[in-house]
């Protein structure tokens, strides 16, 4: 863990992987209910945790090198679910990087169970993690001008669904329905940093085909 | 709809609601928002009795025209620009009265970019999230003002305080930001970091309520490679791959992937808010609190 000062107010933690981050950031979240600690903002993301609005950042952050931090605590709530359809405009360029035929896609990505690893972006889009690495895939070459509101993309190590219609770069494989964000609901965002979420394929169903090479791989 | 309202006549560039943002979301990705020189914000709120969090309107550059639905007391501060009822001069940096059905007009900005509107009672907008503020990176809040649109304004609380004149900065002739280093300012190369402290930028006219962009010498940065999404703070100055620094202001984004080389003192970020472009930069180190 590296803890390095960010302006005079806050913190920025540096750790080794998502897994760590995410740790710290339930760990500073149950203290920070706990009273044990007073941060406007603590903001998780790939591999940091950024905390704003510190009364005292320098002891804090003395206090962080020195403290151990647990694993990340089970969830007791049910993950999430979202319906999908897998009928993105990039589903064979994605299937084609697998190395899998173009069904497969929807079946391995809704076999896995992602976890929301931070947000960003815009309000109540979630960087959602669980695809193994070998399913990472590039940003498109070129950014599209507009992606549809509910569009469910890949980039990288994640998997994200666009709350509104936006520039994006991600590589679209589906679109659903679910209102990842609506200021009048309480909570407003569908998926907050630790939701646990499974997409549900509906309407035409993704072909049960034999079981392929790879298989529902990705399952915890 | 009650009288308590004003009808937009002329909405001008980009005039939005603000109030003092919404902080505490920034890791749902809502950015904080709220209005940019906070100060004459709360300033023009103060002259007219009203809250501290009452939402206000912020004009940029090219002011607007209100016609108030019943008599209201405002105060027009921040950038200085010509007043007029009913194309009778009136007062900036003091509350005025104004009579039903008169046309408020607030000119353009002489000096600076931003004027605050306070109206007495405040817009009362539907709030998102606890804030009324405007937010132009997710469309949180109203949407900007138009010409034809009706705001509803609050009830007037009595004046408890009656100013004749209420000093205010001048917008920056030269913007000198204060800044500490890092978190990655080990990015970059010591010329780099030299050049970043030593020499003047200018304000880009492509700045807006996201960042304050400038022009001047490229940073060059001492490692290639892409940095992981991280969470940003307002005033932190982000330099994407053309080198040129950003200052992150009230409607930034909540996570960033280009490296920040320091982070401008809270207490400058008004001036940078009244900057107008071609406005020499100059950024200054200085130890952390």
């Amino acid at each position: 863990m590296r803890v390095l000062p960010v302006g005079d107010d806050a913190l920025l933690v540096e750790l080794a992987s998502g897994a760590e981050a995410e740790a710290l950031h339930a760990e500073l979240l149950r203290r920070r209910s706990a009273g044990l600690l007073s941060a406007r903002e603590i903001v998780p993301a790939a591999r940091t945790v950024l905390l704003d609005g510190l009364t005292d950042p320098g002891r804090l952050a003395s206090e962080l090198a020195t403290s151990d931090v647990p694993p990340v605590p089970p969830r007791e709530q049910a993950a999430v679910e979202i319906p999908v359809r897998y009928d993105g405009p990039d589903l064979a360029e994605v299937a084609a990087l697998w190395g899998v035929p173009r069904e497969e896609v929807g079946r391995i990505h809704a076999d896995t169970e992602f976890r929301v690893a931070f947000c960003g972006f815009a309000p109540g889009f979630g960087y959602l993690t669980g695809l193994p690495p070998r399913y990472d895939v590039p940003r498109r070459a070129t950014p599209r001008t507009a992606v549809p509101a509910g569009s469910v993309g890949l980039a990288g190590p994640y998997t994200g669904v666009y709350p509104r219609s936006s520039p994006g770069g991600w590589q679209l494989i589906g679109s659903t329905e679910a209102v990842l964000w609506d200021h009048t609901r309480v909570p407003a965002a569908l998926l907050s940093p630790g939701t646990r979420v499974r997409f549900v394929p509906v309407g035409p169903a993704v072909p049960v085909g034999p079981v392929g090479p790879v298989g529902p791989v990705g399952t915890p | 709809m009650s009288d308590r309202a004003v009808f937009v006549v002329r909405s001008g560039a980009l005039t939005t609601v603000q109030d003092r943002g919404r902080p505490g979301h920034a890791h749902l990705g809502v950015p904080r928002s709220g209005a940019l020189d906070a100060p004459a914000a709360a300033l023009v709120n103060r002259l007219v009795s009203n809250e501290p969090d009452a939402a206000v309107l912020e004009t940029t550059l090219s002011g607007c025209a209100l016609r108030p639905r019943s008599d209201m007391t405002v105060a027009v501060g921040g950038a200085p620009c010509r007043v007029t009822v009913d194309g009778r001069p009136a007062a900036w940096g003091a509350p005025v009265r104004v009579r039903a059905g008169t046309l408020l007009d607030i000119g353009p900005a002489v000096s600076g970019v931003r004027t605050y509107v306070a109206l007495a009672g405040g817009v009362i907008v539907e709030p998102v999230l606890g804030s009324r503020s405007t937010d132009l990176l997710s469309g949180l809040g109203p949407a900007p003002l138009t010409d034809g649109a009706v705001l509803p304004v609050g009830r007037e609380r009595v004046l408890h305080a009656r100013v004749d004149v209420a000093p205010q900065p001048a917008p920056p002739a030269e913007l000198v930001l204060r800044v500490t280093l890092g978190p990655r300012d080990d990015w970059f190369t010591p010329d780099a970091l030299r050049a970043f402290t030593s020499r003047t930028f200018q304000v880009s006219s492509a700045s807006n309520r996201i960042g304050l962009r400038t022009e001047g010498p490229a940073l060059e940065r001492a490692r290639s490679g892409e940095l992981a999404s991280e969470g940003m703070v307002m005033g932190a100055v982000q330099v994407p791959p053309a080198g040129r620094p950003v200052v992150f202001l009230a409607d930034h984004p909540t996570t960033g992937g280009y490296p920040v080389i320091g982070v401008v003192r809270a207490g400058d970020l008004a001036a940078a808010a009244q900057a107008v472009p071609g406005t020499p930069v100059r950024f200054v180190a200085v130890r952390r609190r």
